[in-house]
C-alpha cells in the first residue's frame, strides 16, 4: 500500500490516458507529462503506461507500507526520509520510509511518482487515469487527500539496486517551443494574423490547468466571425475564441469544441505543455507529419533505451 | 453527395467535414462512416461531430494520406446507418438563474421570453453527436429563429443539466464547467447522463430523440 500522509489539492492518479471511448464524449485524461511518467516506469521495469501519481501542487508526502521501489521524475525535488534524490531517479524504499515533495519546482510544473508494479486502482473504460472534470477513474474519481491508501500492483521486474538508478533527460531542445500542424481554420485567418501566431511569443496565463492553457498575446482576429459546427477535438488543439486569445486544450479538456482551430501541437510535444506554467512564454513552430512521426519514434527509442539500460543495471546488481 | 473536406487535427487525427446543410440525411451518413472507420487498421477512435467526423489514429501505424483517401472513397459509396431512435422526454425550468441567457436569446430573435421558450420546446431534437463531455451530446432541430452566436469568452457554469444554444446548435450540459454557449434553462429533474459503470455509459446515443416540456419560466 501507499499511504498519502499530506497533499495539496489536485494531485491525482494518472496513467498515459484513456483511449477508445471518444464516441461517447470520453476524453483522454492521463498524465500531463506522459514522457516523465513513462520514464519513471522504464526505470522501475514497469509497463510504460502503468499508473503513477501526478504531483502538481505542494507539499506532497507519502509512505509505503512494504519494501518496494519508487521513481520520481519531472520537475520537483524529492526527498526520501529527508535525503535529496537526484532528478529522474529510481530507488528501493523500505516499509515506513517517507517520500516528500515539499516545494514547487524552480522550472517546470509537474512531477510523477511511479512505483514498482504500478498503482493498482480499478481500470475504468480502459484506463486508471483520473478524470477530474467528470469525477471518475483514478482513486475514487477525485484528487488524492491525506489518509488515502492506494493499492500497488505486483512487481515483476528485478529489484532496483541500493544506490538507485537514473536516466539522462531526453534531448529536448527548446522546452517551450512547440511543433504545430496547421488545422482546419488556419488558412481562413488573414495572412498577417497567421504570421503573428507563428512569429510572436504567447504567455501562459493563470487560467491554466489540466483542462487547458489560456494564452495571452496580440489578439488573433478573423476577418469575419466563424460559425463552425462542433466537432471532436484532441489534446493539443489550439482554438481561437472570438476575443482572439488562444486556448490550448489539454488532457482534461472537453472532447468536442466549436471555436476556430488554428493548429494542433504534435503528440510528441504534448509533454512539454504539461511542464508549462503561468508566466512562461510559448512559441509555435510549423511542422509536417513526417517530422511529427520522427519525434514520436525518438521518444519511443529513448524510453526503450532507458528501459533496457535500467534492466541491465538491475540485473547486474542482483547477481 | 459532394466530397468531404478533410484536414489534419494534429499528428494523430483527421477531421472530415461534410459540406452542405446540417441535416439528418447527411448526419446518418456520418454515423455510418464512423462505424466503418472504426475497423480500419491503425484507427483508434471515430467520433461523430455535427456533420463531421474526428478519426484518431496511431501515427506510427497509419498514414494520414492513405486514411484521407479511404475516407473519400467510403463517403463516395453507399453508407447506411441504423440509429437506435429511442425517445426521451425531459422537463425543463427556463429562464432566471436556471437560464441566464434566455433574455438575450429572445431579444435577438425579437420575441418575448415566453415566445422563445415555446418555440424551443416545440421542436423534437435528434441526438447528433457526443457532446463536449460525456452525456447528452449535440442536438439537432433548433428552430433557426433561435440561432444565437457563441459568447466571445467561455463562462463557468456552476451546474450540470443546463440547456444552451451555440450558433445553430442546442445541447444539454452533462457537467458543470466552462462553456461559451447561451444557457436558456435547466433540467427540472436531475438525471445521470453519464455513468462509467453503466453499459453503455451514456444515456443517449446518436439517433435518439429528445422532447423538452416546460415546467416553469422564471424571470
Amino acid at each position: 500500500m501507499i499511504e498519502i500522509l499530506e497533499t495539496a489539492p489536485l494531485n491525482t492518479v494518472q496513467d498515459t490516458g484513456r483511449f477508445g471511448f471518444r464516441h461517447f464524449g470520453v476524453g483522454t485524461a492521463g498524465a500531463m507529462d506522459d514522457l516523465a511518467l513513462s520514464l519513471g516506469n522504464a526505470l522501475l521495469g514497469n509497463p510504460l503506461d502503468a499508473a503513477g501519481i501526478e504531483v502538481q501542487m505542494h507539499p506532497f508526502h507519502l509512505r509505503v507500507t512494504v519494501d518496494t521501489a519508487i521513481a520520481v521524475t519531472g520537475a520537483a525535488e524529492a526527498k526520501l526520509d529527508g535525503l535529496l534524490l537526484p532528478p529522474d531517479w529510481a530507488v528501493p524504499v523500505r516499509a515506513g520510509q517517507v517520500l516528500s515533495l515539499d516545494t514547487p519546482p524552480k522550472r517546470g510544473a509537474r512531477s510523477y511518482v511511479a512505483i514498482a508494479g504500478g498503482i493498482d486502482v480499478p481500470v475504468l473504460l480502459g484506463s486508471r487515469s483520473t478524470c477530474l472534470r467528470n469525477g471518475y477513474g483514478g482513486h475514487k474519481g477525485r484528487p488524492l487527500s491525506a489518509g488515502d491508501r492506494l493499492p500497488m500492483g505486483a512487481a515483476t521486474a528485478t529489484p532496483v539496486p541500493p544506490g538507485g538508478i537514473g536516466a539522462a533527460p531526453m534531448e529536448s531542445g527548446e522546452p517551450l517551443t512547440l511543433r504545430v500542424i496547421p488545422a482546419a481554420q488556419h488558412d481562413a485567418f488573414p495572412e498577417q494574423v497567421r504570421a503573428r501566431f507563428w512569429d510572436e511569443g504567447w504567455k501562459v496565463t493563470m487560467q491554466s490547468n489540466r483542462m487547458g492553457l489560456r494564452l495571452e498575446g496580440t489578439a488573433l482576429r478573423p476577418e469575419k466571425p466563424f460559425d463552425i459546427r462542433s466537432s471532436g477535438i484532441v489534446p493539443g488543439v489550439i482554438q481561437v475564441p472570438p476575443a482572439g486569445q488562444p486556448i490550448i486544450q489539454l488532457r482534461d479538456a472537453n472532447s468536442a469544441g466549436g471555436y476556430p482551430k488554428m493548429g494542433v501541437v504534435i503528440e510528441a510535444d504534448l509533454w512539454r505543455l504539461g511542464q508549462a506554467r503561468p508566466g512562461d512564454t510559448l512559441r509555435f513552430r510549423r511542422c509536417a507529419q513526417a517530422e511529427a512521426v520522427d519525434a514520436l519514434r525518438a521518444i519511443d527509442a529513448y524510453l526503450a533505451d532507458v528501459a533496457a539500460t535500467a534492466a541491465l543495471c538491475r540485473g547486474m546488481a542482483s547477481r | 453527395m459532394s466530397g468531404l473536406r478533410i484536414s489534419a487535427m494534429g499528428s494523430g487525427a483527421l477531421l472530415a467535414s461534410a459540406p452542405g446543410a446540417l441535416d439528418i440525411p447527411t448526419q446518418r451518413r456520418i454515423w455510418a462512416l464512423a462505424q466503418a472507420a472504426r475497423g480500419w487498421p491503425g484507427v483508434r477512435e471515430a467520433a461523430p461531430g455535427m456533420t463531421n467526423l474526428l478519426v484518431t489514429f496511431d501515427a506510427l501505424l497509419a498514414d494520414p494520406e492513405a486514411l484521407t483517401a479511404r475516407l473519400h472513397e467510403a463517403w463516395a459509396g453507399d453508407l447506411e446507418s441504423a440509429g437506435t431512435g429511442k425517445v426521451l422526454e425531459l422537463p425543463v425550468i427556463y429562464g432566471g438563474e436556471k437560464g441566464p441567457d434566455l433574455g438575450l436569446v429572445a431579444q435577438r430573435a425579437g420575441f418575448s421570453e415566453e415566445e422563445a421558450v415555446r418555440l424551443h420546446a416545440a421542436s423534437e431534437y435528434v441526438v447528433f453527436a457526443p457532446g463536449s463531455s460525456p452525456g447528452f451530446g449535440y442536438l439537432f432541430g433548433l428552430d433557426e429563429r433561435l440561432h444565437t452566436p457563441r459568447k466571445n469568452e467561455p463562462v463557468i457554469r456552476k451546474t450540470a443539466g443546463m440547456i444552451s444554444i451555440g450558433g445553430m446548435q442546442c445541447s444539454i450540459g452533462a457537467v458543470a464547467g466552462p462553456s461559451g454557449w447561451n444557457a436558456i434553462g435547466t433540467l427540472a429533474k436531475p438525471v445521470t447522463p453519464f455513468d462509467p459503470f453503466r453499459e453503455p455509459p451514456v444515456l443517449v446515443l446518436p439517433g435518439d430523440r429528445i422532447r423538452f416540456t416546460i415546467v416553469a419560466i422564471l424571470s
